[in-house]
């Protein structure tokens, strides 16, 4: 009882502070213009939904294969992985979408733009999870390694069955929250005019020249999405704390 | 069984852990090795039961050197069964996985068979209970007589128990003690790294002493426990003794 009254009062806090905030600006809310293109918000977060759910799928396609590649012997596959991850990793999304969209996809001929924008997202998203899985199968202890060598496990099984499962356990959180982050980063996909969310929101944004009224609705249809996923990713957390 | 070192030698990076052990030992069933810790017990055993190669000198089991060639290495260790201080075991399955699965993959049982064989394991060690528990939720004593049965399941040759009680308290060394001597009544052939003294004196056959990567003393247990020869050996015992 007393954790709800306490959640109560933070949100009553925050409400205040953005009260004063937007008192002070002498804001004008016009609601019902924007609130008439609930249907341009509601098409735009599906998009954004699928697009999302897409990109995570090639993301985890790439993200393995590229983990897999780090563990091969040949050195070249080893350096190309590496420079991958590096360059995605240490480079802003915005950068890459432009590059991916006006030279890569145009020099490929691919006309369609949402095939792009998911190939960009999973590749950007490919990255980290990449990394993640890294650090997951590094996290399996020398001791699991020479357990399973003293049964006479192949290579495959040692990995099939000793490292995958609990790097897969122990990187679960991690997973969860670069889920979140793929769901908002798509947001940017907006600059190359992939009628998402976001963009969406901003056209509503133009035509009834508000701009809260469209953005308030905006963060909330993202935290729909990324709420429930960041419980998650606490909970598995937990539940791993315990069990270890 | 018969075991002969020859010269071995083994090094990580610049630290020498064993410095050309020589130890032959012939015709018994249970060999207990003592010694000081860091004085190369364990990387004897290591060796012994293929999980790494010596960086000199041959090793020979029954008269059969151990291979260095990766393939010939798994199908040894397959052959033999080891035990860890750690216990080992595999988190993320329950205990009957654990001793079913290497049954399965490894030695080609069916699943039904590997579960069978597992559960009656589990019964001959007084786990029938915690068969479905996750080596989490066992205690030290419980994990470490399940790591027991896995390592004895595919029936080895011979079992490598690297101290196998080290972790635990005197109740769990106990119990853990107790199911080793079920082995040994029924005539396993075992090698044992231990710092139980009292117990590689009466289960075991013959003690071997390493000390500072060399063999100090090798002989029938109670001869070389009670009655120790060497200097070294004598200063190490005594330690035990005094306390």
């Amino acid at each position: 009882m007393s954790r709800w009254v306490s959640f109560g009062c933070a949100i009553l806090l925050l409400s205040l502070f953005l009260h004063a905030s937007f008192s002070a600006l002498e804001y004008q809310w016009n609601w019902e213009s924007a609130l008439r293109y609930k249907k341009k918000f509601a098409d735009g977060w599906i998009a954004t939904l699928w697009i999302s759910a897409l990109s995570l799928f090639f993301a985890f396609l790439i993200g393995s294969l590229v983990t897999l590649c780090n563990r091969v012997r040949f050195l070249p596959v080893r350096y190309l992985s590496m420079i991958y991850v590096e360059l995605t990793r240490g480079t802003p999304l915005l950068v890459q979408i432009f590059f991916f969209f006006y030279v890569v996809a145009d020099a490929a001929g691919i006309q369609n733009r949402y095939v792009v924008g998911i190939a960009i997202m999973a590749i950007f998203s490919g990255a980290y999870i990449s990394e993640i899985l890294r650090a997951g199968i590094e996290g399996v202890g020398e001791s699991q390694l020479l357990s399973a060598k003293a049964i006479g496990f192949t290579e495959y099984q040692t990995f099939r069955y000793v490292i995958l499962p609990q790097a897969l356990r122990s990187s679960l959180p991690a997973l969860a929250g670069q889920t979140a982050n793929l769901i908002k980063d798509s947001s940017l996909l907006s600059v190359i005019a992939i009628s998402e969310f976001t963009l969406n929101a901003q056209e509503v944004n133009a035509i009834t020249y508000s701009s809260f009224e469209s953005f308030f609705p905006l963060a909330f249809g993202y935290l729909i999405l990324t709420l429930p996923i960041m419980r998650l990713s606490r909970s598995i957390e937990n539940r791993l704390r315990f069990e270890t | 069984m018969k075991l002969e070192l020859e010269s071995v030698v083994k090094t990580y990076g610049t630290q020498r852990a064993l410095d050309s052990l020589d130890l032959t030992i012939e015709d018994t069933m249970c060999i207990a090795l003592i010694g000081p810790s860091g004085g190369g017990k364990s990387t004897t055993l290591r060796l012994l039961a293929g999980l790494e190669s010596p960086t000199s000198g041959t090793i020979r089991i029954d008269g059969n050197e151990i291979a260095h060639e990766y393939w010939q290495l798994r199908e040894y260790r397959q052959r033999v069964g080891v035990v860890f201080q750690a216990f080992n075991l595999f988190p993320h399955f329950d205990a009957i996985t654990n001793i079913a699965l290497p049954l399965e993959k490894v030695h080609g049982y069916s699943r039904g068979k590997s579960l069978e064989k597992a559960g009656m394991l589990l019964d001959q060690f007084q786990l029938t209970n915690h068969r479905f528990k996750k080596p989490a939720e066992l205690s030290g004593g419980q994990s470490q007589r399940v790591a027991i049965a896995r390592a004895i399941a595919p029936d080895p040759d011979i079992v490598f128990l690297d101290e196998p009680t080290s972790a635990l308290d005197p109740e769990m060394t106990a119990e853990v003690l107790e199911a080793i001597e079920t082995l040994i009544e029924s005539k396993k052939k075992l090698l044992i790294a231990t710092h139980q003294m009292g117990f590689a004196k009466h289960a075991a056959d013959t003690v071997a002493i390493i000390a500072e990567g060399k063999l100090v003393e090798v002989g029938n247990s109670s001869q070389v426990i009670d009655y120790p020869r060497t200097a070294r050996a004598q200063k190490f015992l005594k330690a035990y003794l005094k306390f």
